[in-house]
């Protein structure tokens, strides 16, 4: 095998030219997949937002907004009828998860009811916390139709009237956390 | 070596995960399910064959000082393309495997084939090994993957079977290991008996 000598301007000329013809492909397949990328993550935020409130007519996306809460700011997607508010899908956030951060889209009424509630992302253990899915369980649907300004929005364990997920209270409690979250700094500023 | 022998050693004799023990973490960590499996096996096998291919067109232009260093420019620069394609076209499996991605540039298969098979062999050879070294290793995930959604959720490839949920150890991490301990064993032991079999007859 003729391998080239490992002399130092034969290192460094190799060296540039690898990297140099590395770079240049990677920076091709990123502006080839910028759009695409960009789409899919403009369809997944759509159909959350089409999944939590009702029917519309408008771009919520376009119409974002956000309000301030103890989390930091949040985005609002408010969804139009004919000019008219229909429900306001704000996407909500918690660190208090069992494997940290878990991200919502709770789709709210005008007059703060819930509609229903969307799991963007989480990273619960597999086969117990990931039941705040709707797809895995039916522990998110009891929220819907709820009032959050009547009833208590933490776990019967914590004397509030939310069923935890079975073995995976501190999952529950950080979905309620998130939805009360969003609740309280939509009924106080949200509305526009 | 023929190359049809070449192909076939990746599957069980040289098992990247069975018998060479290399690659584990992705191996451990993605499997909950069988096509979480071997998605990332064919994400693997993909940048091995591409890795392997370049390396062995270009291993006699580079000095064997920085040769760890341009192997893994190249290998990472096909990681980086795997997961832009994945984010832009399977959006859904990246958000399932995206943290394991990246993690595919310090495969210690992708690595050990450049060096001890890519740089040593002609592109034939070398991209027949990466197809079969990363073939096996899709082949050892979607095994290790299945069992584990089959026991733990009572379901494959997604199509559940029973209501309610399975033994759910097996979903988690120590489930890994205790699939993967059991699935060895069964490899060594098909391994030994074809040693025997190939000794009798000679």
């Amino acid at each position: 095998m003729a391998n080239k000598e490992s002399t130092f301007i034969n290192m460094v000329a190799t060296l540039f030219i690898v990297t140099f013809i590395s770079s240049a492909a990677v920076g091709y397949v990123y502006e080839a997949t910028k759009e695409p990328i960009a789409q899919a993550r403009l369809e997944k935020k759509t159909i959350a937002i089409r999944a939590v409130v009702p029917d519309f007519d408008n771009k919520p996306i376009d119409e974002t907004y956000t309000i301030n809460s103890n989390v930091g700011p949040l985005s609002c997607y408010p969804a139009k009828q004919g000019g008219q508010l229909v429900g306001t899908a704000i996407e909500a956030i918690t660190n208090k998860g069992f494997g940290g951060t878990v991200k919502l889209m709770v789709g709210l009424l005008p007059n703060g009811v819930i509609k229903d509630i969307a799991v963007l992302e989480h990273k619960e253990t597999p086969g117990l916390g990931d039941k705040m899915d709707k797809s895995k369980s039916d522990f998110s649907i009891q929220f819907n139709g709820k009032d959050p300004s009547k009833m208590k929005l933490t776990v019967s364990k914590d004397g509030g009237d939310i069923n935890a997920i079975t073995a995976a209270t501190i999952s529950s409690r950080a979905f309620c956390d998130a939805v009360q979250t969003a609740y309280t700094s939509y009924m106080k500023e949200g509305k526009q | 070596m023929n190359q049809w022998d070449n192909f076939k050693k990746g599957f069980l004799k040289e098992n990247p995960v069975f018998v060479l023990l290399l690659g584990l973490c992705p191996t451990l960590g993605v499997t909950t399910s069988a096509l979480n499996g071997l998605a990332m096996g064919l994400a693997t096998a993909f940048v091995l064959v591409m890795s392997n291919s370049v390396i062995s067109l270009i291993k006699n232009l580079i000095p064997s000082k920085v040769r760890i260093p341009s192997f893994i420019v190249v290998i990472a620069s096909f990681v980086t393309i795997v997961d832009l394609v994945m984010a832009g076209y399977a959006p859904a499996l990246h958000a399932k495997l995206g943290l394991f991605i990246p993690l595919i540039v310090v495969n210690c298969i992708v690595l050990g084939r450049a060096e001890g098979f890519a740089s040593k062999n002609n592109l034939l050879s070398s991209l027949i090994d990466g197809a079969s070294m990363g073939l096996g290793f899709a082949f050892a995930l979607t095994i290790l993957g299945g069992i584990r959604e089959l026991l733990g959720g009572g379901a494959f490839f997604g199509h559940k079977f029973i209501t309610g949920d399975g033994i759910l150890i097996f979903v988690l991490a120590p489930g890994a290991f205790i699939v993967l301990g059991y699935l060895i064993a069964i490899v060594n032991i098909i391994n030994k008996s074809k040693a025997k079999a190939h000794c009798s007859t000679d």
